[in-house]
């Protein structure tokens, strides 16, 4: 059966034999690079245009139908549109760092790639503490948000990129609380061990109450930390017309556009690995005849399906709930979200003590 | 394929950016005018710089973020073993967070948590 791994494998002993062990690596490299590249493209057209499409269905209208079958090209047509348009940089900006913005967002975006299992045995780094890396790395896109609004020297970018500051670090802690949960119940911070430990069954299932809660508080603060509604007062248009991005145009706009659904995407890929298995199948216990039917199908369609499951259920808040304000999106973290993690990550502990999960 | 990836997937990162901003610059032609590099605004010009004191409050959440943070940072070598050793975990956990708490409620207590 054709997977992402046995098509790796092929390429890497293809080129060992044709090439010597350094050329070889190097051009493993470039191959790594643009499909690293490739993905992002992708996965840009795909999300904008799912993005477009579910919140059109939800306000039962069509969305996008002109431009090639089913409206499929509009977004490769927006981002031509994107190209031919000018990037400039306003008189009054710091023109360095509000240059040096997008590279930092698009740079942090593509590096949390590294340790990410995209399907059994295809990750590009297994290093031992990929969620820790994970984790730390996300929170490096927060300089950039800010770099890009003060740098701006515009007050709706700076009120924008404060605000978004704020919720960013607030959320973070949540989400790093519930990141936790999970790892105790694995005790290891290594990806690939995590989803070995989920091969009889999902966190979601095996971890009772504590995993279930700890995967709403997930949901929840990473909806907050990519700045999506209903926590999207960074960027409210009809305040802040755009947020911190109101004075980029052209590409420089794109790629924050960009790194900002890819960074839907990376959370979405984590919580899946850290609660849905990964690329693990859904597995039950003992009925081996029922797991081996679900082993046909491909990790990797696993994984993305799950992505794509938990960027849906995103992309559904949108519709549902009403823009909060920033005292209750504040309050909402630090009254309501941190208390209830911390209370959880107690029982949590008190359950992986005691072996009551399965 | 092990730590090179990062600096490949940083080369990458910078090259898509790059390639991207370079294309647009070179497909069209821009022109020069006076209007042009002013600061956006609802139509009119922008008055006094944006450089200025900013509201407090995102300072005190910061500084807060800060403490929960470095706690959280010592919470994953923690979670790592805490299955493996027992109640001794559980008992210095409850100890961490009684501390934490405390300072916490000290926080909110100040007001240092109310929006202004």
């Amino acid at each position: 059966m054709p997977s992402l791994e046995n098509i790796a494998d092929i390429i890497h002993t293809w080129l060992n034999i044709t090439f010597n062990s350094t050329t070889a690596l190097l051009i493993e490299l470039v191959i790594v690079a643009v499909s690293a590249i490739g993905l992002f493209s992708m996965l840009g057209l795909i999300l904008i245009m799912m993005e477009r499409k579910v919140s059109a269905y939800m306000q039962v209208r069509l969305g996008p139908n002109r431009v090639g079958p089913k409206g499929m090209f509009q977004t490769v047509a927006d981002t031509l549109k994107l190209m031919v348009k000018e990037g400039m940089t306003p008189n009054g900006a710091d023109k360095f760092l509000f240059n040096l913005a997008p590279f930092i967002v698009m740079i942090v975006a593509m590096v949390i790639l590294a340790p990410l299992a995209f399907a059994k045995n295809f990750q590009l780094w297994d290093l031992n503490i990929g969620i820790l890396f994970v984790a730390s790395v996300s929170s490096v896109s927060v300089i950039g948000i800010l770099m890009a609004g003060w740098a701006s020297n515009n007050k709706y970018s700076l009120l924008g990129a404060m605000r978004s500051g704020a919720q960013i670090v607030s959320y973070e802690l949540s989400a790093g609380l519930s990141i936790i949960t999970i790892v105790i119940l694995t005790g290891s911070l290594k990806i690939s061990t995590i989803i070995q430990s989920q091969s009889d069954g999902w966190w979601i299932f095996k971890g009772h109450i504590p995993a279930l809660i700890a995967f709403v508080i997930f949901i929840i603060a990473v909806t907050a930390e990519t700045n999506r509604a209903p926590f999207d007062l960074a960027e409210a248009e009809s305040e802040l017309t755009a947020g911190f991005h109101t004075e980029y145009s052209g590409m420089k706009f794109a790629l924050f556009f960009l790194a900002e659904y890819v960074n839907i995407f990376i959370v979405c890929v984590l919580g899946a690995t850290l609660f849905l298995g990964g690329w693990m199948p859904l597995h039950f216990g003992t009925d081996t005849r029922f797991n081996e039917l679900m082993d046909y199908i491909p990790s990797s369609l696993w994984l993305f399906g799950k992505t794509f499951f938990l960027i849906f259920i995103i992309m559904w808040f949108r519709w549902t709930f009403p823009r909060l304000r920033i005292d209750q999106l504040l309050n909402l973290e630090w009254k309501y979200l941190l208390p209830i993690s911390m209370f959880n990550l107690l029982l949590t502990t008190l359950m992986a003590i005691m072996g009551w999960h399965f | 394929m092990g730590a090179s990836s990062l600096i490949v997937l940083i080369i990458a990162a910078i090259a898509f950016s790059g390639i991207a901003m370079l294309v647009s610059k070179i497909v069209l032609k821009a022109t020069k005018n006076k209007q042009k590099g002013e600061t956006y605004e609802c139509g009119v010009p922008t008055r006094g710089p944006s450089w200025v004191q900013f509201n407090v409050g995102y300072y005190l959440f910061a500084l807060i973020f800060l403490i929960f943070d470095v706690e959280l940072i010592f919470l994953y070598p923690w979670a790592v073993v805490a299955k493996s050793m027992g109640w001794l975990a559980f008992v210095e956990i409850v100890i961490f967070f009684f501390i934490l708490f405390i300072g916490f409620l000290y926080a909110h207590k100040k007001g240092a948590l109310k929006w202004i």
